[in-house]
């Protein structure tokens, strides 16, 4: 149990390969997103995508997860190359993400945005929902309950019958954790989880990260400006810059490397928000 | 503190999760029942025929509307052209098969109106918002169209048709009391099944492609069925409404009476009573029915008599005004505006 | 010339002047939705309501046409005013489709307003457009429509020009692009709403003299109005020339379509070609023939 936000033992990187990315090019239009990127993501780890702004972090976040698709290169994920996709069917492939500007629901509450989550596990059929007998009540109450441990683990149980759009910032963030977690996903991407977090906040979503790697065993991809977080928190680092691949390795490599420091330095007064 | 709840404590999922968590919202509903069961038999049939059944048969129109447009976020400026075909559906069906069973006729007017819902649905594979709205247009204008060709109306050489009697199990729907009675029956029925799909799973990925369809997509929900299900099922309550509006409302079926207006006054019912209530539904429907006759009355008994034209005239401006005054003030509508009411009653009479 | 092909020409030149005019109508709509990204559902309304003022005050009250067209301007000026100040003022920042739907309350508002002034009976207004027929060689035109569409083509292309070429088109488009960028550089927002849907007035007022002049002024001017709808969705919802080419569009279609395939399937086609076409015609390209391409985001 590693409740702390300490640098990992190597130990967790045996996993097997889970995601494959080889020679990922994306342009909109003239402009190159993303150049031949390529790294491999094991199961268990805690993988952290990384550069300044406008690397092209968030567009390989959508390759992954299907809603862009890339130009040329390709992305196989369990072993399997994908073919051009929906972004539905990442999410049944067993991909789950939160977005750096929160998705969430507006008009529902804190529960009901959760239990969106599980819908690829209800089986039950829309007659059977519209008379609300037999499997489908079934399927509700069984749902309800995973959704309530959910809501224990992120503590939000207070919070649960409010819409989400009243909640303040840090509690819609970890509401949008919770409804990826719902889906009980293999891959679990997270597009700048802390990002406009105070430091107690980004601490308590640091401990739900470690967490749900630690107990749930999930694969997590995540993309973060804050270094101390990321350095913290990563097995493995992957840093873009200008849509291409400049560095990769444990947290100790990567901030030694001389190009990733130049990026960095280099681009300094373009970071936050 | 009429209304409260403390020292109602839930101990199962399955007790939180029911339709009327709250013992007062129950008691409320079996006494609203009680007395729409009642209320027929002590007014006159002038009232139930110009109120209380347009009435029943709007809400669940605005239920159908409400389902699409509240709970799934695509709005449908067709639902006349669905009204019509469930009408139509359901004369066809009588007409032309022998001994067709009145609810079986009306049943399968409700999955034939569903169907030309899913037909009108299909560009919402690729458009939204009021792009959608606009091709919804296309399904108003050409049924009403296609309904008004020969085959539709039996040759009649007016275009207007009178309903069949309904007979169900030796009852004779006729008198004004049992069709009154009928359409309630059948309002509770549909009002319980959109109630549970609502708050099923169904309902919660509705809202979700109402909400931000992007993100639904990417948690994994399908857009295009899940579109297409609420284009279904709205038409569906949409075509039954219209086989109650020819059937026990105007005794005969004419395409024009399901114009683009039907369709606007419907719209008008969802937003005025909130959009994703099934309160509201009902609200809105009182609503829109009940503000002519104040229209009517009012002015007369303050002395100022007004022309009926008038009145139609006031009543459109008013309408418009109300659409605009509730999407600035109160997007949620009456049924919001009832659940603050209840917020007070909660503490009723104490300010605090 | 063979008389097939003279019949031929007819209606389709018949269905390009009617065509014209709803490109003229469109074009209300395009403006409106470049400057504040309001589809406006009104602006069939704003037709009817400019038709029953002019032609009210010159029956009611004798008002010379001179008179009762610039007054109607002014008024839809204000009407632009008030609509700025009561309904999108307090609206702006919402969700484009709430402000659809208050512009369907808009469109009820107007109509109730003049219904309220001047009632809802037909009547017929003539500011003195020839209605002759004209022959050129074996084809049949009404003077009207070649006056009426004349007009329209004059509006079109000053709107045109103005959109692309004045500097008020310019803020326009720097207000279509980004509403706070363009706040920023100093543009009044507000202002800039009330000249648009003061344009949008304006082109109702002529399409309310050349339809009412044409069909009498009567509540079902509206549904000659609508047509813009359609034609706004297959141009594209922020192209001048997509608007100016879909009225063609639609305009000959639908007449070539009540003219030969009305014989087959029964009459009044017209009343739903033009949705039909432009449904159809989203499902293949959803921006339309020449709106920009949507591109989400997340």
């Amino acid at each position: 149990m590693a409740a702390q936000p300490e640098p990992k033992p190597g130990h967790r990187q045996a996993g097997e390969i889970l995601l494959k990315v080889e020679n990922v090019d994306l342009a909109f239009g003239g402009v190159r997103a993303l150049r031949e990127v390529s790294f491999e993501v094991r199961r268990q780890q805690i993988f952290a995508i990384i550069g300044p702004n406008g690397a092209g972090k968030s567009s390989m976040l959508n390759c992954i997860n299907g809603f862009y698709h890339p130009n040329s290169g390709t992305i196989a994920y369990k072993g399997a190359p994908r073919k051009r996709m929906r972004p539905y069917q990442a999410a049944t492939q067993g991909i789950a993400r939160t977005f750096q500007n929160i998705a969430l629901f507006k008009g529902m509450s804190t529960l009901d945005n959760i239990m969106t989550g599980r819908h690829l596990k209800a089986k039950a059929t829309l007659l059977e929902n519209a008379i609300w007998f037999g499997r489908a009540q079934r399927e509700e109450m069984e749902h309800r309950k995973f959704c309530e441990g959910i809501i224990d683990f992120l503590e939000i149980q207070q919070h649960r019958k409010t819409p989400v759009g009243t909640l303040p910032y840090g509690l819609q963030k970890r509401v949008e954790l919770g409804r990826a977690l719902a889906a009980e996903p293999e891959l679990l991407l997270l597009d700048e989880p802390m990002a406009g977090m105070n430091l107690e906040e980004k601490q308590d979503m640091a401990r739900f990260i470690l967490d749900v790697n630690d107990e749930f065993g999930m694969t997590i991809c995540l993309i973060e400006h804050d270094m101390a977080v990321v350095m913290d928190l990563s097995d493995h680092i992957v840093v873009l810059d200008h849509g291409e691949k400049i560095g990769e390795g444990s947290p100790e490599e990567v901030s030694s490397n001389p190009r990733v420091i130049e990026a960095y330095l280099g681009t300094s007064e373009e970071e936050g928000a | 503190m009429l209304y409260r709840e403390s020292g109602q404590f839930k101990t199962t999922y399955a007790a939180d999760q029911a339709i009327l968590p709250i013992k007062q919202d129950l008691y409320f509903v079996i006494l609203a029942i009680l007395i729409a069961v009642a209320i027929p038999f002590f007014v006159s049939n002038y009232v139930i025929q110009a109120l209380l059944l347009p009435f029943l048969i709007y809400s669940l129109a605005a239920i159908g509307l409400n389902i699409l447009v509240g709970y799934c976020g695509q709005i449908s400026l067709g639902t006349g052209g669905f009204m019509a075909v469930g009408a139509f559906a359901a004369w066809n069906l009588m007409a032309r098969i022998p001994d067709m069973p009145p609810l079986v006729a009306f049943i399968l007017a409700g999955l034939i109106a569903a169907g030309a819902g899913i037909l009108f649905g299909l560009p919402a594979l690729r458009i939204k918002g009021f792009y959608l709205a606009v091709t919804t247009l296309a399904a108003q204008f050409f049924l009403i169209w296609l309904l008004q060709r020969p085959w539709f109306v039996g040759y009649s050489p007016t275009g207007v048709i009178s309903a069949q009697t309904i007979e169900i199990l030796g009852w004779r729907v006729d008198t004004p009391v049992d069709r009154y009675l009928f359409a309630l029956a059948v309002l509770i029925v549909m009002a319980l099944v959109a109630k549970n799909l609502v708050r099923s799973a169904t309902g919660r990925k509705w809202m979700a492609i109402r909400d931000m369809d992007v993100a639904a997509e990417i948690i994994g929900i399908r857009p295009m069925i899940t579109k297409l299900k609420a284009f279904a099922v709205s038409s569906f309550f949409v075509g039954i409404a219209g086989v109650l509006w020819a059937y026990l409302y105007l005794g005969q079926l004419e395409a024009e009476a399901f114009d683009i207006y039907t369709s606007f006054d419907v719209l008008f019912m969802v937003i005025i009573g909130g959009l994703g209530s099934i309160l509201g539904s009902f609200l809105g429907a009182a609503f829109v029915v009940i503000v002519p006759i104040l229209l009517n009355v009012i002015p007369g008994a303050l002395g100022l008599p007004l022309g009926t034209a008038m009145i139609s005239y006031i009543e459109i401006f008013i309408f418009g005004s109300l659409i605009i005054f509730f999407l600035i003030v109160e997007p949620h509508g009456l049924a919001r505006l009832w659940s603050i009411a209840k917020q007070k009653l909660r503490l009723w009479p104490f300010p605090y | 010339m063979p008389i097939e092909l003279s019949f031929f020409l007819e209606v389709l030149v018949g269905g390009l002047l009617a065509g014209m005019m709803y490109s003229l109508v469109a074009l209300g709509f395009v403006l409106i939705f470049k400057a504040s990204g309001i589809f406006n559902f009104a602006q069939a309304a704003m037709v009817l309501f400019a038709a029953m003022f002019i032609a009210g005050m010159h029956q009611r009250y004798g008002v010379p046409f001179w008179l009762a067209i610039p007054l109607t301007i002014v008024l839809m000026i204000g009407v632009a005013w008030i609509i700025e100040r009561v309904v999108l003022r307090p609206l702006v920042n919402q969700e484009p489709i709430i402000m659809f739907m208050s512009t369907i309350g808009i469109f009820f508002a107007l109509i109730g307003f003049a219904e309220m002034i001047w009632g809802s009976r037909s009547r017929s207004l003539d500011i003195g457009i020839p209605q002759d027929p004209i022959f050129v060689g074996d084809m049949l035109f009404q003077s009207y429509d070649l006056v009426a569409g004349g007009i329209a083509l004059v509006l079109v292309l000053l709107l045109a020009l103005f959109a692309q070429r004045t500097r008020m088109g310019r803020v326009l488009r720097a207000v279509a692009d980004d509403h706070q960028a363009a706040q920023a550089v100093g543009i009044r927002l507000s202002t800039v709403w009330v000249v648009v849907w003061s344009i949008a007035g304006f082109v109702a007022v002529v399409a309310g003299v050349v339809w009412g002049g044409n069909l009498g002024v009567q509540p079902v001017m509206v549904d000659v109005a609508f047509k813009a709808l359609p034609v706004l969705l297959l141009g594209g919802l922020t192209s001048i020339h997509g608007a100016i080419i879909a009225g063609l569009i639609i305009g000959a279609g639908e007449s070539l379509a009540e003219v030969y395939l009305g014989p087959i399937i029964g009459g009044g086609i017209d009343n739903w070609f033009a949705y039909v076409i432009a449904m159809a015609f989203m499902v293949y390209r959803p921006e339309g023939m020449f709106g920009e391409k949507i591109i989400e985001r997340i």
